[in-house]
């Protein structure tokens, strides 16, 4: 991808408030309804623990392609959100949804919907990096031997282009066999992503990914959302608001369940509609 | 609290705790020095010459040439005894006849002494029991009986007051003027030269089958059956266990049924094992009918009902410890329930789940209750693999209990009780060490 690496650098030696930093928008990604591109759409969508509900009546087209940032304070249900995209949610018993939340069109949450299928289109990276206790190459072949590749050549294939796509090839190409528990945090979230990728999904979601890591783990990662963007559909909630800018396409504000605004990153950050969200960015309350 | 009262406070709680652990390593020496030094004694002792007779005419060991010639010098010490015996018999009939009853039940009980000492005596008609055809194969053993020789044990109950005590008086007094008085201090001098004491190491107490129910020979068909009887309930036990833990974890709802189910399954790990000998017997023996009388397959079965709680509850803790991002790292990539559970969870929890298969394995082995009705026979040879579904077996944990209450000759055969309490130790032993490598393997490489 083009200049974007560079950002990285600047945010190093300059790592308080360049308020003037460059965002990487190109000009057909000024908008954020898509008229059709929309990869996934919420109408009205609820979420509910029980009786709380935890997302309230949600409406958002997340554009194909597109890298979304979900902002927001703590407990403001940006998390929940996005784990309903691909149902992990459904590990929580108590938890249900109202309204529609689309997938290529498709109800995520739809009575004949597979959501193994689903979570295979949608792949997830999780806050703290999670490499199951296997060697390297068993973990990125995981997906891809469950969903039936078991040819030795073809995964080593599928292995190392995840790998590289990863940007982590370089530094795991010799030890392949090692336990992945041994390697840094840092690594272990890109192989984390490497695991996702492997599987060839259409969309990306991470979830705080670089909440766990050390700055130098989490510029990686945020080169590699960099090198990913515009090959896949990529939603990322994060804590980090310069992250947020640094990355992402569009941003959405959510505050109490309630998505209080969506709109192209450098609006948002520049000239927000809402005086909540100029609130929470100029830091007046987190 | 201040800071004075916090360090007493923790210096006490240490002081309790090692307490409590050398009192229970001091509790554990207590127990097996003993096991360990008497139940060598099983293996390494000083045999006499009969010991090797007995080997050599049961199990078909030892050199021909050497034990003849070995017999043979033993028999000419031995020749002197006999003479004596003769040529008291020939006076015994000269003497009058109040004298010659009172003699003659006095010399009856040298000559019983002299029989369990040294084996049948020449005229003696051939015993029927095996554990009469030899005399003491045992160095220590033959040093007790010839005190039972020498000295006749009489009881003295002259005082009502106190408990009747034992003391013994020499029979060579009884015999004062006769010929056989020279016997005792001839016995006494050559006994050695009789039996001919050697130091033996008795590997075929491991490898043996007994001879004369545990008389002679060794503990093999008991070492054997507590070997089937355990993986046999493991083989059943481990499997189900697994399965009902995943189903517990997994699959329940929670809800009334499943804590009931829970809750129920927790009280059978605490029932009494010898309710479970009862069931066996009653559900597979009766009702079942496994087999048509006690079996292997009946006594690993009870002992898999009674191990399979333990099982589930160990299985259940190490699957709950599995972290959740596991499973969340699976769903996410498309993985199926199923697969998550085989692929991710059952091996990062297989460590846990191992420790409790070890420890049931090791109750497995051990317990009697179980396997008295449903399994285990006093006496019996080793069983072949197929013989499983129709024969009972001798086990170590039944036959020590046996041996050392049920047995006609229990205070004879001490050595031997040591020794089966050793090779269970050992058993058991052995089975938790290599599950405890096992678990270590497995450990390793899910860590880095």
């Amino acid at each position: 991808m083009l200049m974007t690496t560079d950002v990285r650098k600047t945010s190093e030696s300059l790592p308080v408030q360049k308020a003037t930093r460059e965002i990487y928008l190109p000009p057909q990604r000024s908008t954020i309804t898509g008229g059709g591109a929309a990869h996934i759409a919420a109408k009205d969508f609820s979420i509910y623990y029980g009786e709380f509900e935890a997302v309230k009546k949600v409406s958002a087209d997340i554009l194909s392609k597109y890298v979304t940032a979900i902002i927001g304070p703590s407990g403001c249900g940006k998390s929940t959100f996005l784990r309903a995209i691909n149902r992990m949610n459904d590990l929580i018993p108590s938890c249900h949804t109202t309204g529609a939340l689309l997938f290529d069109g498709d109800d995520i949450y739809g009575k004949f919907t597979d959501e193994v299928l689903l979570r295979k289109k949608i792949g997830m990276v999780f806050q703290k990096p999670n490499p199951f206790p296997k060697s390297i190459f068993d973990n990125i072949a995981y997906g891809p031997r469950l969903h039936g590749v078991n040819d030795k050549k073809k995964l080593m294939e599928i292995v190392e282009g995840s790998l590289r796509k990863a940007a982590i090839w370089d530094e795991v190409c010799d030890r392949l066999d090692k336990n992945a528990l041994g390697l840094s945090g840092g690594q272990q979230q890109r192989l984390c992503v490497a695991r996702t990728l492997a599987v060839e999904p259409e969309v990306l979601l991470l979830d705080e990914p670089t909440s766990a890591l050390d700055p130098k783990a989490t510029a990686k990662i945020e080169d590699l959302i960099q090198e990913l963007r515009g090959s896949y559909t990529i939603m990322i909630v994060t804590h980090n608001m310069q992250q947020a800018s640094r990355v992402s396409d569009s941003t959405m504000f959510f505050y109490e369940g309630v998505l209080v605004e969506h709109a192209p990153t450098a609006q948002l950050f520049t000239n927000p509609k809402d005086p909540m969200t100029e609130d929470y960015i100029t830091g007046r309350f987190s | 609290m201040n800071i004075g009262t916090r360090k007493i406070l923790d210096r006490s709680f240490t002081a309790v705790g090692i307490g409590s652990i050398v009192v229970m390593a001091f509790a554990l020496m207590i127990v097996v020095v003993p096991i360990v030094y008497n139940g060598i004694g099983a293996v390494f002792f000083t045999g006499t010459v009969e010991h090797r007779k007995m080997l050599h005419t049961e199990f078909k060991r030892g050199d021909s040439q050497d034990l003849s010639s070995a017999v043979a010098s033993s028999n000419r010490y031995r020749a002197k005894v006999y003479d004596m015996l003769t040529s008291f018999e020939t006076e015994l009939e000269t003497m009058a006849p109040e004298k010659k009853a009172e003699y003659q039940s006095k010399y009856s009980q040298v000559r019983t002494t002299l029989q369990v000492l040294l084996g049948p005596l020449p005229g003696d008609p051939e015993p029927m029991l095996t554990r009469f055809k030899y005399g003491q194969t045992r160095w220590e053993k033959a040093e007790e009986k010839l005190h039972d020789l020498l000295y006749e044990s009489r009881w003295d109950n002259s005082n009502p007051n106190v408990m009747s005590q034992e003391y013994f008086v020499s029979r060579a007094i009884g015999f004062e003027g006769t010929s056989l008085v020279k016997l005792f201090p001839y016995v006494k001098d050559n006994l050695e030269s009789m039996l001919l004491p050697e130091f033996t190491v008795y590997w075929g107490f491991i490898t043996d089958s007994s001879v004369d129910s545990h008389f002679f020979g060794g503990i093999w068909p008991e070492i054997q059956g507590t070997f089937f009887l355990a993986i046999g309930a493991m083989l059943f036990a481990f499997p189900l266990g697994v399965v009902a833990a995943v189903y517990f974890t997994e699959y329940a709802r929670p809800g009334f049924l499943n804590s009931m189910l829970r809750s129920a399954n927790s009280t059978l790990a605490g029932v009494p094992s010898i309710v479970f000998g009862m069931f066996g017997l009653a559900f597979f023996i009766n009702t079942m009918k496994v087999s048509e009388s006690k079996s292997v397959i009946a006594g690993a079965l009870t002992l898999a009902i009674m191990i399979l709680p333990t099982i589930i509850r160990a299985a259940e803790e190490a699957i709950l410890a599995v972290p959740k991002t596991y499973r969340e790292a699976s769903l996410s990539l498309g993985s199926t329930k199923w697969n998550t559970i085989a692929t991710v969870i059952l091996p990062a929890a297989l460590p846990g789940i191992l420790t409790g298969g070890v420890i049931s394995l090791g109750r497995a082995a051990g317990e009697t209750a179980p396997i008295i009705f449903t399994a285990a026979v006093s006496v019996g040879s080793a069983i072949g693999l197929a013989d499983v579904f129709s024969s009972p077996t001798p086990a170590l944990s039944w036959n020590i209990y046996n041996l050392a209450s049920e047995h006609e000759a229990a205070t004879q055969l001490r050595h031997v009780q040591y020794g089966m309490v050793l090779a269970l130790v050992t058993v058991v032993l052995l089975l938790n060490l290599s599950a405890i490598v096992l678990r270590a393997r497995i450990s390793k490489k899910l860590k880095c």
